[in-house]
């Protein structure tokens, strides 16, 4: 178990290396921050000495040395827009990402795996026809127009629900959150649904197709000549082993969900991270590029871990020293 | 099963009753389309952050919707002679804290503004050069190296602190250890890429604004900040979309307000090297840079139909150009008219200055910086083409159309025709002739934007002798002369000023903005 962590700890370092040498540099492509920061009527001097304050005067080779110098010691640099530490600047977004993301998780999983489950045992009825077909339009449409269209339905003409922003946080173990207050739910409702969407199709489709599978297994059969309940027989034994795949597949998602979240941030003007990162990438603020992806890395890396060990847990049969990735 | 619904809605209003808390009706919510990137008044030179400051500092001198200039922290201010100011300050006015505001606040305040740490673009342009003399608590005199008429406008631009922060970081600001200013509001909660609330003032030295609580909202997205102006989410919006305008002005729940706006959209064309870059004839051989003939540039400004791109693209949110300023601004020529749609014209100028075929070229652009900036690029593109100029466009993200637009990969300036815009932010006329019109001297703070590097020897002789004197009345008519001068010479195709705009709930006003600010000062209830 531990060298298995360890392996693992080590791969996640070379993804990291190889992802901040490739978004170092390849910001420094795009273009030069200096003429997004400035302002335009700053005389010659003045755009020198802007230069020289965010340390852009020099060749980029050198500047990644001093990157990575000050890296290795914990400080990923500091915003070139803000001004303050980069990962401070993340860290302080992310919960607002994390609770979006959580909250459309479970939606993924509480609307998805029923519909999902309902579709797979009763595949001809009318009903698990249209949760098909929907899962289709969830699969399809694009996420910035579905985001569009819940507000303009649920907020404009309707009224129900607020259009964009957070709601009340309150700090709870010292994360603000605003998952603890009916207003905060209010607000988080509709770009979590917007966010799950995607997600909820997903979960349908593999539901479905695990439980058709399942429900023609011996096990499945045997359990019904034994006489055992329809609802035990699908609670346990089928819904035990069509987990395997979607638990996967959840997270990796989960991780997706938090790294992509930029389309849903920017229409629901969520103050998460993806937000941070377009503001980045649209100003060329390198450091906070690279510190992002940074995080989403580790984050990517954690994920992958937990998953396996979910693994072990679902499915005795699987042990972490045999898993070679 | 109706029964169930009606019970479902009435459980979900009912919800959703509990859920809103009661507004307060001196209570105001605003949409802002960007926000600032910090709370430090002297980190970053950019609008979202200079608004935000005038609500909490303030400022000596303050700048009217229409930009004309008023007392601010300074109650008035004359010429002592041509390298002297005198200002007299405001008695009576305290900082949020208490403290008075004095003479030696703006002292601390100027020793502050060149040394702020790792700043992206700092103000010390208005600082530089400039050094104050006190003669008592309210009343200093400034002398400059040189004469300098329009001090009082830099001075639109600086923020003042209490000298007792005059050392805090700016993270000190952005943690709100430090956000005592005189404005008329104080900050009460900052969450980055989120919102401010602010509270009103009521020691403010100013007329008493109507809101005492408000909250400013970033909602960068143009759809979601006009739904949740829909949805009541919020209760004034800027930067209303063209494209809903027509909407929203006919919804009988909202008020739509607008200004036109001193932000100038126009073309610039390459002036300095031959050929010029993308420019090739029809066959795509090489010829010599055509736009260093007058006649071209003009025959490319005759071709673009103003009107009809104000009408189609920009939905009426906008006013044909024909200078630098709209003719309100001190500063503009009362002689100048946008340039009228004429193609026979335009075919004929260009047949004169020997391209009776026309040539071929490839414009450049940013897209989503100016209002439908790619929308106007393409209509505009089709136009030179029905004029006999091909031509074919390019638009890129901002980060990297100005960073190319600005130096290529040779270090010279990239395009050869590009479209790009300015808004004037000292409110009167010289400031663009300064930064586009005037012949490229960076060291020297002329033609900073001047990528096309236009250079014409009467009007940098007319500018500088413009912003020498100190004389407004006699300005203004250098001002307007200098523009006639570089028109006459099509320095620049001017295309349109962009139109501000402003939606609220019915029953609340918002005074429209030159500037395209959204001062809280200026919203009330009737």
């Amino acid at each position: 178990m531990l060298a298995f962590i360890l392996r693992r700890l080590g791969q996640a370092m070379l993804v990291i290396g190889a992802m901040v040498v490739i978004v170092f540099f390849g910001v420094n492509v795009i273009g030069d921050p200096v003429w997004m920061l400035i302002s335009p009527e700053m005389d010659q001097n003045a755009i020198e000495a802007t230069k020289v304050a965010l340390g852009l005067d020099k060749p980029i080779w050198e500047q990644f040395i001093y990157f990575v110098g000050g890296a290795l010691q914990g400080d990923m640099g500091r915003s070139f827009v803000h001004g303050e530490p980069a990962i401070k600047l993340i860290l302080s977004r992310m919960p607002a990402t994390m609770e979006l993301a959580l909250v459309a998780l479970l939606m993924a999983v509480f609307i998805g795996l029923p519909l999902g489950v309902y579709a797979g045992l009763k595949p001809e009825s009318r009903i698990s026809k249209s949760i098909m077909a929907i899962s289709i339009l969830g699969f399809s449409l694009p996420t910035f127009w579905v985001g569009l269209m819940l507000i303009m339905f649920f907020s404009v003409m309707l009224g129900w629900l607020p259009a964009t922003g957070r709601g009340d946080t309150v700090r709870v173990l010292g994360i603000e959150t605003s998952l603890f207050s009916w207003n905060g739910w209010t607000y988080i409702a509709l770009p979590a649904l917007n966010l799950a969407l995607l997600k909820i199709s997903l979960v349908i489709r593999l539901a479905r197709a695990g439980v058709r599978e399942a429900a023609l297994m011996d096990y499945v059969k045997f359990a019904r000549a034994k006489g055992l309940s329809q609802t035990r027989i699908v609670g346990v034994h089928i819904l035990k082993n069509i987990m395997i795949p979607i638990v996967t597949v959840l997270g990796l998602e989960f991780g997706s969900l938090v790294a992509f979240s930029v389309v849903t941030e920017t229409i629901f003007a969520w103050p998460g991270m993806g937000k941070l990162l377009l503001e980045a990438i649209q100003r060329l603020d390198r450091p906070v590029i690279v510190a992002y992806v940074m995080v989403v890395v580790v984050l990517f890396v954690a994920i992958n871990l937990i998953v396996d060990v979910m693994y072990s847990i679902l499915d005795p049969r699987v042990r972490l020293t045999e898993a070679r990735a | 099963m109706r029964t169930m619904i009606a019970r479902w809605i009435g459980v979900a209003t009912l919800g959703l009753g509990l859920a809103t808390i009661p507004a307060m009706a001196q209570d105001l919510v605003v949409g802002l389309s960007a926000e600032p990137s910090s709370l430090d008044p002297h980190f970053h030179n950019l609008a979202p952050n200079n608004q935000l400051s005038a609500h909490i500092f303030g400022h000596l001198v303050m700048r009217a919707a229409d930009q004309t200039l008023i007392p601010g922290l300074a109650e008035s201010w004359r010429v002592v002679d041509p390298l002297t100011w005198e200002f007299r300050l405001r008695k009576g006015v305290t900082f949020h804290d208490g403290t008075p505001f004095t003479v030696d606040d703006v002292i601390a305040t100027f020793e502050r503004v060149p040394t702020v740490p790792r700043s992206p673009s700092n103000f010390s342009s208005y600082t530089r050069g400039r050094q104050i003399t006190k003669i008592d608590d309210h009343t200093m005199r400034i002398t400059t190296g040189v004469p300098s008429p329009l001090l009082p406008n830099d001075f639109t631009a600086v923020a003042i602190i209490p000298k007792g922060v005059k050392d805090a970081t700016t993270e000190d600001f952005n943690a709100r250890k430090t956000t005592n200013g005189t404005g008329p509001y104080r900050i009460l909660d900052y969450v980055q890429g989120d919102r401010t609330v602010l509270e009103r003032n009521d020691a403010w030295w100013g007329p008493k604004p109507h809101y005492k609580r408000v909250t400013l909202r970033v909602i960068r997205s143009e759809p979601s900040r006009v739904a949740a102006l829909l949805a009541g989410d919020v209760d004034v919006i800027e930067a209303v979309p063209t494209t809903d305008v027509a909407r929203l002005k006919a919804d009988q729940r909202l008020s739509v307000f607008e200004a036109t706006g001193s932000r100038l959209i126009y073309f610039k064309m390459e002036m300095n090297r031959s050929p010029a870059p993308f420019v090739t004839a029809k066959d795509g051989s090489r010829i010599d840079n055509p736009f260093l003939d007058r006649r071209v540039r003009l025959a490319l400004s005759k071709a673009i139909n103003r009107e009809a791109i104000v009408a189609r693209i920009m939905d009426g949110a906008a006013r044909p150009a024909g200078q630098f300023v709209p003719d309100f601004i001190f500063g503009a020529s009362p002689s100048l008219r946008p340039e009228r749609f004429d193609l026979e014209g335009a075919r004929k100028l260009l047949a004169e200055a020997g391209y009776p075929n026309g040539f071929r070229m490839t414009i450049f652009g940013p897209n989503g910086r100016y209002v439908n900036d790619t929308k106007v690029i393409e209509a505009i593109a089709q136009m030179f083409t029905r004029a006999g100029v091909d031509t074919a466009i390019e638009t890129l993200p901002p980060a990297n159309f100005f960073s190319r637009a600005s130096q290529g990969a040779d270090g010279w300036p990239e395009f050869g025709m590009y479209l790009t815009g300015w808004g004037s932010s000292t409110g009167e006329g010289s400031d663009p002739l300064r930064n586009i019109a005037a012949s490229f001297d960076a060291a020297n703070g002329f033609g900073q934007s001047n990528r096309s590097r236009y250079s014409n020897a009467k009007v940098d002789e007319l500018l500088k002798k413009a912003i020498a004197t100190m004389d407004d009345t006699e300005r203004g008519k250098l001002l307007a002369e200098t523009n006639n001068v570089a028109f006459a010479d099509q320095a620049i195709v001017p295309i349109h000023f962009q139109v501000n705009i402003w939606a609220a709930k019915k029953g609340i006003t918002v005074i429209p903005r030159v500037d395209e600010w959204t001062l809280l000062t200026g919203i009330s209830k009737q």
